[in-house]
């Protein structure tokens, strides 16, 4: 709870912060900017005027209502605008994370196991590489290559609702992105398990390798794992700020570049606290998994 | 000097020694004025006077390329520094005295870290504006919050060992035991995570610049000449692909540096933040 206070200050001294008028942005309509006497007699009349502290309280107390106010913009609920730009972005993400998984579990797992062999070095290089690479410019790389010169996928967009064909690139984008962190995180944590006296226990008793590993030491790996996929979500909601502004893809980092060239400020204010709240739920949900799948945890707590 | 020290780590010293040597050297290397625009050359091909082709306004991409490394060089520097500092001092005031200090400054890092890292840096250049200053101010707001949890728990493991002991009982100041005794054990562990996080802070910088919202034109900027780029990608994709390069080589090397320092030095930490 008191996090939530200091997330909340955070995104609100920043909104305090910012250089321009709200006031003035409100009342500048199509005829231009209002002149400087209404925006003075708006200010007085809608409590701008009020101490910082003042107008902290009263935000917050539409906040926790579910107000998140309206678009300079668009003039609809901030809300609104939030939540319909969070399915794609969601829809993006979970494919994303499946693409990454898949390329990184192999990977890592493959590395580990033949540790300083050819394959985990070449591994590792790419792994590297994929943390090094800017993702909107692995973006672009691969927009010229399946979109312009082999013209197989459509360069940017959304499609209709339930189209696949946009959301390819972006999704192995996102997720190369991914695996390359995943695959490094897998591979140490896995390391770790095989060094573990009961691997070598397992060995002893005469079990093949494929067993000792996939019996054994992943079973052990998988519990750092499970913040791997949480902490996955995060780089990929990370990443969709770049990609989706690239890919022209409707989703809630798009929603905030858009709003940031606008001046939208109740919508990034939204975007921020929107996402905050996400994180720190997937972070709970994250502590629940562990709790369950480790036994010595349930235990301790038990008692 | 060099002798046993893996290739990776051989590497990236000679990339990063060359991109310091660039730097320094730009304006005798470059063959034009990096802001100089020249419509009636625009988007030539590279070759002959212009090695790397021209940009949309006809400038020299090749000298673009060069003086970018000065810009991002000194974003990593001073945001990794400025960073580390701040990060330093809360985190270890917080290790080192506990108690009602310890819970705020660890509570707000904890808020800090809720926001994914982007979404924190986008909504303080939303709020106050993009340009080189609150682009910086934007990644170290990021980046503090690691530091900070890194020193205080390494500050938390010498609690109690025998020469801070000795050294209290021997009625030395809160400050000298810090600077003498504290600082130096926990120097290691921060070098490693300031050396990784260069790339890092590089990588977002020239991401927020992509964005638009960085480093503003004319200034030669990777990310921002990526930005440039983008109307012209059907037509002459090479105008991203050369800054792209130079940033990913650019990251790829101050990785490689930090895996090497961290391997020397050894502490058991992973930075898992990336912008």
């Amino acid at each position: 709870m008191p996090i939530l206070l200091l997330v909340s200050i955070i995104a609100f001294s920043l909104f305090y912060l910012s250089p321009g008028d709200p006031a003035e942005i409100l009342l500048t309509g199509p005829q231009g900017p209002p002149d400087p006497a209404t925006v003075l007699e708006f200010r007085e009349r809608e409590g701008f005027n009020d101490p910082a502290a003042v107008l902290y309280l009263r935000w917050l107390s539409k906040v926790v209502q579910g107000d998140l106010g309206y678009s300079y913009v668009s003039g609809g609920k901030v809300l609104d605008a939030v939540l319909s730009s969070f399915h794609p972005t969601l829809r993006l993400a979970l494919i994303s994370l499946m693409i990454s998984l898949i390329i990184s579990f192999p990977l890592g797992i493959l590395s580990a196991v033949k540790q300083g062999s050819v394959i985990d070095g070449l591994g590792m290089t790419i792994s590297l590489l994929g943390v090094s690479v800017p993702n909107f410019w692995l973006a672009y790389l691969l927009i010229i290559l399946f979109a312009l010169k082999l013209d197989i996928l459509p360069v940017a967009g959304y499609g209709q609702e339930g189209d696949v064909e946009h959301l390819i690139l972006p999704a192995i984008t996102l997720g190369i992105s991914a695996a390359a962190v995943t695959s490094r995180m897998i591979r140490s944590s896995m390391l770790e398990a095989l060094e573990q006296d009961y691997i070598t226990a397992a060995r002893a008793r005469g079990l093949s390798e494929r067993m000792v590993v996939l019996r054994h030491a992943l079973r052990n790996a998988l519990l750092p794992v499970i913040t791997v996929v949480s902490l996955n979500f995060t780089y990929l909601l990370n990443g969709s700020a770049v990609v989706e502004t690239v890919f022209a893809w409707p989703g809630i980092g798009n929603l905030m570049t858009r709003s940031i060239f606008s001046r939208d400020y109740p919508v990034i204010l939204g975007c921020m606290l929107f996402l905050a709240m996400l994180t720190l739920a997937l972070n709970f949900l994250t502590d629940i998994c562990y709790y369950y799948l480790n036994p010595r945890l349930r235990h301790v707590a038990g008692n | 000097m060099l002798q046993g020290i893996d290739p990776g780590f051989r590497l990236s010293i000679f990339i990063i020694a060359a991109l310091f040597l660039l730097a320094i050297t730009a304006a005798w290397i470059a063959p034009h004025d990096p802001e100089n625009a020249q419509p009636q050359l625009r988007l030539k091909d590279p070759g002959g006077e212009y090695p790397l082709g021209t940009d949309h306004l006809g400038r020299c991409i090749f000298s673009r390329v060069v003086f970018g490394i000065r810009i991002s060089l000194f974003i990593g520097l001073v945001v990794v520094l400025l960073s580390a500092l701040i990060g330093t001092i809360l985190g270890g005031a917080a290790g080192y005295f506990g108690g009602v200090l310890d819970e705020v400054i660890m509570r707000v890092v904890d808020a800090f870290l809720s926001f994914p890292s982007i979404f924190l840096a986008l909504a303080v250049i939303g709020f106050l504006g993009s340009g080189l200053s609150n682009l910086m101010l934007s990644i170290i707001l990021v980046e503090w919050t690691g530091y900070a949890r890194l020193v205080r728990s390494e500050v938390l493991s010498l609690q109690g060992r025998e020469f801070l002991e000795a050294a209290k009982s021997l009625g030395a100041s809160d400050l000298y035991i810090m600077s003498r005794h504290i600082l130096p054990n926990i120097l290691p562990s921060v070098l490693v995570m300031a050396t990784l996080s260069v790339g890092y802070a590089i990588l977002g910088a020239a991401s927020l610049s992509f964005l638009g919202l960085g480093v503003q034109p004319p200034t030669p900027e990777w990310g921002s000449m990526m930005n440039d780029a983008r109307p012209f990608i059907r037509s002459h994709p090479l105008m991203m692909v050369f800054p792209g390069t130079a940033i990913t080589v650019t990251v790829l090397a101050f990785h490689l540096l930090g895996d090497g320092i961290r391997e020397k030095l050894n502490p058991r930490f992973e930075v898992d933040k990336q912008l």
